[in-house]
């Protein structure tokens, strides 16, 4: 429940749903005064998003989403359509401004964080056309590159500046970087985004529920569960359904899974960068073989379209649990004597030890959390604080670095690798008997609903409102949001040539944050 | 040292058999990309998942290297264009000049249901629906995502084979 003094300018009422959320519609003069309780309580900003309300309402609404002590509070707020502004939270938590730049781009609502240049839009539509307005028209749309954007640049003349992106050299999501060094040292990186921008959440208005559980998955496709399972939480909470409990082990199956799986490749994919290949190697091939196991077993290498709204689309036979079991243990094994391997490896060390450093006093400014946040003393995990079943009946251990460098989110993927196999133990230990899914009635569902999910990288939020069994407006809140400002403070007074594992070690999702 | 090489034996040889392929004669592929492709990777506003299997695709189980393919970190070592993704309007000027810089001969691949066609997010403002809208597509591999194997007889029938079996 909200403190005392938040519930003075609201009244706040609790959602009907297992998840602690609490919402509340506040006037514009409390809008920053909720933010500053709730930062004053140590809370943090989860999401910030709009709607077009026009029809319904008198103007559009500003959602934003904290995470208190005792959950989250979910507020809104009615912004006049004449004016179409509102008040800047970035000065409060500093995530909020590309957010709110977003919210621009997208819906037209201005908020006067000093910081007018586009976000996601680049040319594709023009500077007075926003998706999400219901007035929106996706006719004579153009192509054109995005030449102009004005970065920050640097005033001494012994500076240089390097432009990387949108296509990378590696097999990675496209983004653009732009550098300025003094020699080799980096003096400061600006980060430019909104390349794979598909327009998800308007592509999302008007789809029923199941067409949007199939694009919800591929919102990312490294946390293909993690969107999928809040997608499916928030409809659950609409349609006021139980799960089967069968079906709840095997989500929490399919999230360990998933956070194992990508974790073994950011290792692996550390050790190439700093020259081990070795490590790449190993891990690719520890890797290769969890996902032949999930094809074999759960029916997709990724496990896209696995969670369903209702429960989920596969079943394991006790010959499959006792499989996945031995093949767990044998990872483990594999993993720590690879572990005791990369400890002891001076050349690694030297690479990844003291570089790309967000101290724990940082960490907290900016609000980090997932792994990059746990590695720098933030011990934010939805699975621990706030459990949900299964969770609330099989202990996650936290694990925890404070150093806060590239080492340090090594180690912890290392630990969370060995506590995900303890937890996927657990659940194939435990595995309750019953039914895999439900289909919910959705007919006549209206209404909204939250999930929130511990995703590999960090927490997964989605929001959703239906109306007759179709989704009127949702959003989808990827924790790279938050995390991609870290890594331009993360490289600083290191070297260019270091920023690949820097960037690696954060390894933040472009997709899900683009939208 | 010893403990890496002990890892090393320990997992041996884990790379299967490419497929057995033979020069198909009426292939319009260039003679020089037999057993030799260079393969820059675009990813044009892909959910990441083809991004996974295309880095899968060059681990140890899969015969990459052995069919005599790379991948390269500039368009000008390429030989091959792999795209992923809807094409999002905020993506074409850069795979347009990508492709400029794409030395000829050159061959372009659609990979993932999205390249092919647009996938999931066909229909959108904010993409093209597919590769084929803003270049020649010389090959299409299906799949969300296609997986490793899908992507290896891709490249192998775009370098002028044949698969036998």
């Amino acid at each position: 429940m909200p403190n005392p003094a938040l519930r003075v300018l609201t009244d706040f009422r609790q959602w009907g749903t297992t998840l602690p959320v609490w919402s509340g519609r506040l006037c514009k003069e409390y809008w920053l005064l909720a933010a500053e309780n709730i930062h004053a309580q140590g809370g943090r900003l989860l999401a910030l998003w709009g709607e077009d309300r026009r029809t319904e309402e008198p103007g559009y609404l500003v959602h934003a989403a904290f995470l208190a002590e005792t959950g989250i509070v979910h507020t809104e707020m009615i912004v006049d359509p004449a004016a179409a502004s509102c008040p800047s939270l970035a000065a409060i938590f500093p995530g909020a401004l590309r957010m709110e730049r977003a919210l621009y781009d997208l819906l037209g609502i201005r908020v006067g964080n000093g910081d007018t240049r586009p976000w996601l839009r680049h040319a594709a539509w023009p500077a007075d056309q926003f998706p999400l307005r219901t007035d929106f028209c996706a006719e004579n749309l153009v192509t054109t590159g995005d030449g102009d954007y004005a970065f920050v640049s640097a005033a001494s003349p012994d500076a240089h500046e390097i432009p990387v992106g949108p296509i990378h050299a590696g097999i990675i999501e496209p983004g653009h970087f732009r550098f300025q060094v003094l020699g080799e040292e980096i003096l400061h990186l600006e980060e430019r985004f909104g390349y794979t921008h598909k327009g998800v959440e308007r592509l999302l208005q008007g789809l029923d529920v199941d067409a949007g559980a199939r694009l919800a998955g591929r919102i990312s496709g490294d946390s293909t569960v993690a969107y999928a399972w809040s997608y499916a939480q928030a409809v659950e909470q609409i349609a006021a359904m139980q799960v089967p409990e069968r079906a709840q082990w095997l989500r929490a199956l399919c999230l360990e899974r998933e956070r194992l799986a990508n974790h073994l490749g950011d290792i692996g994919a550390l050790g190439n960068d700093a020259g081990l290949a070795f490590a790449l190697t190993q891990f690719q091939a520890l890797k290769e073989d969890m996902l032949r196991e999930n094809q074999r077993y759960i029916g997709h290498r990724y496990l896209m379209d696995r969670v369903l709204p209702g429960g989920v689309g596969f079943d394991l036979t006790a010959v499959s649990v006792a499989a996945l079991r031995s093949a767990g243990q044998a990872l483990g094994t594999a993993v720590g004597r690879l572990q005791e391997i990369l400890a002891e490896h001076g050349g690694l060390r030297d690479r990844v030890v003291r570089l790309g450093t967000i101290s724990p006093e940082r960490a907290a400014h900016l609000g980090l959390m997932g792994v990059a946040g746990r590695a720098s003393g933030q011990p934010w995990d939805q699975r621990i604080q706030f459990p949900q079943p299964p969770y609330d009946q099989i202990q996650v251990r936290m694990t925890t670095a404070t150093e806060g460098d590239v080492a340090a989110r090594m180690a912890v993927r290392f630990l969370e690798i060995f506590e995900s196999l303890r937890l996927q133990e657990e659940i194939l230990r435990k595995l309750p008997g019953g039914n895999v899914r439900q289909p919910p009635d959705l007919r006549d569902a209206e209404g909204e609903g939250v999930g929130w999910v511990e995703g590999w990288r960090g927490e997964v939020f989605f929001w959703l409102r239906l109306e007759q069994g179709h989704i009127r407006r949702c959003h989808p809140q990827d924790p790279s949001w938050t995390l991609w400002p870290a890594l331009e403070e993360a490289v600083l007074r290191d070297i260019v040539a270091d920023f690949p594992l820097i960037n690696k070690s954060f390894n933040l999702s472009y997709s899900g944050h683009d939208l | 040292m010893y403990r890496m090489l002990r890892e090393l034996l320990r997992l041996g040889r884990v790379g299967e058999t490419p497929p057995r392929t033979e020069r198909d004669p009426s292939s319009a592929s260039p003679l020089v990309f037999r057993h030799s492709l260079g393969i820059r990777h675009v990813d044009a506003g892909s959910c990441n998942g083809c991004e996974l299997e295309l880095n899968a695709l060059g681990g140890p189980h899969y015969g990459l290297e052995q069919a005599g393919f790379h991948f390269a970190a500039s368009p000008r070592h390429a030989d091959v264009l792999t795209v992923t993704g809807p094409v999002t309007r905020h993506m074409v000027a850069a795979l347009q000049d990508c492709h400029n810089a794409t030395p000829e001969p050159r061959r372009v691949i659609a990979v993932g249901d999205c390249a092919c066609g647009g996938g999931a997010f066909r229909g959108s403002y904010a993409v093209m629906g597919g590769v084929a809208e803003v270049l020649p597509v010389d090959l299409q591999i299906p799949g969300c995502p296609p997986d490793p194997d899908a992507l290896l007889r891709g490249l192998l029938q775009v370098s002028g084979e044949r698969i036998n079996g």
